[in-house]
C-alpha cells in the first residue's frame, strides 16, 4: 500500500489528540474540563455537535464522575476515553485503581500540569507520576506529534486481549498542549484499519451472560491472586507496547520503542528525561558532542510498565547517568524517575553512577544551558576515581526564599 | 516638628504624585493587582459590594476569615487583606467548616463560583446547609465555568450554548435558593449584580447572622457565556438580567425561578432562625440532648426550616 501524502498541519498539542479522538470516534466519552486540557473536551464537544463522531459525550460534575462515568461506559462493553490535567487526575485517584483492576481498556489523555499547593497551572510530571501504582499502563509523549500517535496506539494497547488495562498517555501542559507544533495526522480510513472494531470482554450489556462488576471479594477472597494477575498483564504489555508499535511504524514510518535513546551508542554520560524536555535535551547533546564530549540521552518513553530490562541494556556502557525528573518522591532518594533508572541499573556490572536532578517543577523553565550544567556535573563525576554525593541537584532553582532556613 | 502647612504641602505633594487611592484600598491586596478578571465582568461588583459589607458589619478584620474555591470568582481571596484561604476546586465549604469549628467566634465566608459550589463541590454546600453550620457562602453565579473558558455549568439554562454544548444545553439548571432552602439555611437571598445596595445589606445580614448563610448574584460573564449566546458587552448582560428581575422577597424559594424568558425572581427568600451546628454540638457535649426519640416537650432543636 502506497504511504499516504504528507500533510503537515500546525495544532496545538490538544488539537492533535481532539484529531486522534475523532479518527478513534469512541463509543463514550466522559470528560470534565481543567486547565490546560480543556481544549480536547471543548473540541470534541464540537465534534459531537457537528456530527463528525458518533460519541455519546458525557459532561459530568466533576472529574471524580467523569472516571465513574467511564468505568461504567468501560464495563458496559463501550470503547470509552477522556482526558483530565492535575488536580483533575488527583480527584480521579480511587477510580484509577478501579478501572485498572477491573481491567476496563480505557483510553486517559493526561495534559502535565502540576499538583496544588500553591496553587499553580503550568507543567511538570507530579499528577500522572503520582498515578504511577495505579495498574495504568503509561506513555509520555514528547511533542504533537507523538501525542497523537501514543492516542491512537494506546487504544491498541488497552483492548489487546493479551493485556486489557488502561492506558494513559502524557505530554506535557502549555509546552506542548497550548503551543503549536507539526502533526502528519493518519488518513481517516488508515486510523479505522489500525483500530479496528472493538471487542469487549464480559461486557455488563451482554444480557445473555449476565455478570457482577466488582462486588465485594469476601473474607477469604481472591483479592491477592487478582493483584497478580494485573501485574502479568503489565509483564504481557512490554511485547504489547513493541507490537503495536512496530506495527504503527509499518502503517506511518514512525517508529517507537519502550524508550528513546539519542546518540548513546559510544556514550560515557547520559542524560534520562521524560516529556518535551528530550527535545532540548537533543539539543545540548549536539552541542557537547561537537566539542568531543561523549554526551547522550535516553527518553522515558514507557513508565508503566517500566523497561528496566531495556534501560539496564542500553546504558551498560554508560559511566554516569543523570536522571532529570519533573516531579519529586519527598523523602525518597531523588525523584521518581531516578529511583527506578537506579533500580533498573543496580544488576549492572560495572555499575553505572546514577545522578538524581529535579527540574521544571511549577513550570520553572529548562533553557539549554541548565542541561549543560547537568551534563557538566557528571563529566566532572565520571573523571573522579571516586563516586560522587548521590544528593539531588536542583537546575533553574532560585535562592533564598527561606530555602535557607530549611535547610538549617 | 512639623507645622500644618508644612504637613499639608507634603500631603499634597504625595497626592500628586500617587494615583487616589481607592476607598476600599486598605481591604485589598493592592500587591496582587491588576486582578485576572475580564472587563464587563459581574465579579468586580459583587466584590465591592463585599467589601462594603465587610465595612458596615462593623466586624473585627481580624475575626473575618475568607474561603474561596477554583474559578474566577475564586480568585477573590487572594485579594482580599483578610486572613484568606485559596482551597482546591469544590472544597471550600469543608475548609471554611473545619475554620469555623476550631475559631467560632470568627466569622467565615465563603465567597465562590456556582461550578464550584454547585458541581464539583455540589455534596458539600447540601451537607453545610443541612447541618447549618455558621458560613456565609456567597456565589457569583454566570451560568457557566467561566476561568476554563466556558463550559456547561450546573447553573447553564437549558437550551444555552457553552463550549462543551454548542447547539444547546440538554440539561435543566439547578435553582440554587431552592435547593439552599430545602437543606436547611436559615438565609437565603439572590440578586443581580447591578442590584447593588439589595446585594450589599443582603451580605451584613448574612454575616451578621447566625446559621448558614447562602447569597447568590446572577453576574454576567461576557467573555465567554454572553458571547457564545449573542447576548453583547457585560453591561448589555447586566441589564438583561436586571430588567427581566423582579423583586419577591419571602416568595417560596421554589417559586423563586430564574426564567430568562420572563422574568428572574430575586430578593430575600429565606431569614429563618434554627440552632447552628455549634448548638447543637454543645448540647450534645453537655448531655443535654435528651431521649431519642424525643417526647413532645423535648424536641425542636433540629425544626425551624420555615420559611418567612
Amino acid at each position: 500500500m502506497a504511504k499516504a501524502t504528507p500533510n503537515v498541519l500546525a495544532v496545538t498539542g490538544n488539537e492533535a489528540v481532539a484529531e486522534a479522538m475523532r479518527q478513534i470516534d469512541p463509543d463514550v466519552v466522559c470528560a470534565y474540563p481543567i486547565t490546560p486540557q480543556t481544549e480536547i473536551v471543548q473540541l470534541y464537544a464540537q465534534l459531537v455537535a457537528d456530527g463528525k463522531v458518533s460519541t455519546e459525550f458525557v459532561t459530568a460534575e466533576s472529574e471524580h464522575s467523569a472516571m465513574s462515568a467511564a468505568i461504567g461506559a468501560a464495563a458496559a462493553g463501550a470503547r470509552t476515553m477522556t482526558a483530565t490535567s492535575s488536580q483533575g487526575f488527583a480527584l480521579m485517584w480511587e477510580l484509577l485503581y478501579i478501572a485498572s483492576s477491573y481491567r476496563l481498556p480505557i483510553v486517559m489523555t493526561v495534559v502535565n500540569r502540576a499538583l496544588s499547593g500553591p496553587i499553580n497551572i503550568h507543567c511538570d510530571h507530579s499528577d500522572s507520576i503520582g498515578g504511577r501504582d495505579s495498574g495504568w499502563i503509561q506513555i509520555y509523549g514528547e511533542n504533537h506529534q507523538q501525542a497523537y500517535d501514543n492516542c491512537l496506539q494506546a487504544v491498541r494497547i488497552a483492548e489487546h486481549p493479551d493485556v486489557r488495562l488502561p492506558v494513559m498517555h502524557m505530554y506535557d501542559g502549555y509546552v506542548i498542549s497550548g503551543a503549536i507544533g507539526p502533526l502528519t495526522p493518519l488518513e481517516d480510513s488508515r486510523v479505522r484499519e489500525f483500530i479496528g472494531p472493538y471487542q469487549p470482554v464480559n461486557p455488563l450489556l451482554d444480557v445473555q451472560h449476565p455478570v457482577t462488576v466488582g462486588p465485594f471479594d469476601g473474607l477469604h477472597g481472591w483479592y491477592f491472586e487478582h493483584k497478580v494477575a494485573q501485574n502479568l498483564a503489565m509483564e504481557r504489555a512490554y511485547q504489547v507496547l513493541q507490537d503495536v508499535a512496530d506495527e504503527f511504524a509499518r502503517l506511518t514510518g514512525r517508529q517507537y520503542g519502550l524508550i528513546d535513546p539519542y546518540r548513546l551508542e559510544d556514550a560515557e554520560i547520559a542524560i534520562v528525561v521524560v516529556g518535551s524536555t528530550a527535545g532540548t535535551t537533543r539539543l545540548v547533546v549536539d552541542q557537547l558532542r561537537a566539542k568531543g564530549v561523549k554526551a547522550g540521552m535516553v527518553r522515558v518513553r514507557v513508565f508503566r510498565p517500566f523497561p528496566y530490562h531495556t534501560f539496564a541494556q542500553a546504558l551498560q556502557h554508560v559511566k554516569v547517568v543523570g536522571v532529570l525528573d519533573r516531579a519529586d518522591s519527598f523523602g525518597a532518594q531523588g525523584g521518581p524517575v531516578f529511583l527506578e533508572i537506579r533500580a533498573a541499573l543496580y544488576d549492572n556490572d560495572p555499575r553505572p553512577q546514577v545522578l538524581p536532578f529535579i527540574y521544571g517543577l511549577g513550570g520553572r523553565d529548562i533553557f539549554p544551558h541548565d542541561i549543560e550544567q547537568a551534563f557538566g556535573v557528571l563529566d566532572e563525576a565520571a573523571k573522579r576515581v571516586r563516586r560522587v554525593s548521590t544528593q539531588r541537584r536542583y537546575l533553574n532553582l532560585r535562592q533564598g526564599r527561606g530555602l535557607e532556613h530549611e535547610r538549617k | 516638628m512639623k507645622t500644618p502647612t508644612e504637613t499639608t504641602t507634603r500631603l499634597r505633594r504625595q497626592t500628586r504624585a500617587r494615583p487616589k487611592a481607592h476607598p476600599h484600598d486598605h481591604l485589598l491586596r493592592t500587591d496582587r493587582m491588576p486582578h485576572i478578571w475580564c472587563p464587563g465582568c459581574g465579579i468586580g461588583t459583587v466584590f465591592g459590594c463585599l467589601l462594603t459589607a465587610i465595612e458596615k458589619s462593623g466586624l473585627p478584620l481580624d475575626d473575618i476569615a475568607i474561603v474561596s474555591g477554583i474559578g474566577c470568582t475564586g480568585r477573590m481571596a487572594g485579594y482580599l487583606n483578610l486572613d484568606s484561604f485559596h482551597t482546591t476546586h469544590g472544597r471550600a465549604i469543608p475548609f471554611a467548616t473545619g475554620l469555623k469549628l476550631a475559631r467560632p467566634q470568627g466569622t467565615v465566608l465563603v465567597a465562590s463560583g456556582d461550578g464550584d459550589l454547585f458541581a464539583i463541590g455540589g455534596n458539600h454546600f447540601i451537607h453545610a446547609a443541612r447541618r447549618n453550620i455558621d458560613l456565609t457562602v456567597i456565589c457569583v453565579n454566570n451560568l457557566n465555568y467561566g476561568m476554563t473558558g466556558g463550559q456547561v455549568a450546573p447553573s447553564t439554562p437549558f437550551g444555552a450554548r457553552t463550549t462543551t454544548t454548542p447547539v444547546g444545553n440538554i440539561e435543566e439548571p439547578f435553582n440554587f435558593c431552592s435547593l439552599a432552602a430545602e437543606c436547611g439555611a436559615t438565609y437565603v437571598a439572590r440578586w443581580t449584580s447591578l442590584h447593588a445596595r439589595w446585594l450589599t445589606d443582603s451580605l451584613v445580614e448574612a454575616m451578621t447572622k447566625k446559621g448558614f448563610s447562602y447569597v447568590e448574584v446572577l453576574a454576567p460573564c461576557p467573555t465567554t457565556f454572553g458571547r457564545r449566546n449573542r447576548l453583547g458587552s457585560g453591561a448589555d448582560l447586566a441589564r438583561f438580567f436586571h430588567e427581566r428581575s423582579v423583586i419577591r422577597n419571602g416568595i417560596d424559594p421554589r417559586e423563586a425561578v430564574l426564567d430568562f424568558e420572563k422574568h428572574l425572581v430575586v430578593g430575600k427568600f429565606v431569614d429563618s432562625t434554627r440552632p447552628t451546628f455549634l448548638d447543637n454540638y454543645e448540647l450534645v457535649r453537655r448531655r443535654e440532648v435528651g431521649e431519642w426519640p424525643f417526647r413532645e416537650e423535648h424536641t425542636p432543636h433540629t425544626s425551624g426550616r420555615a420559611h418567612n
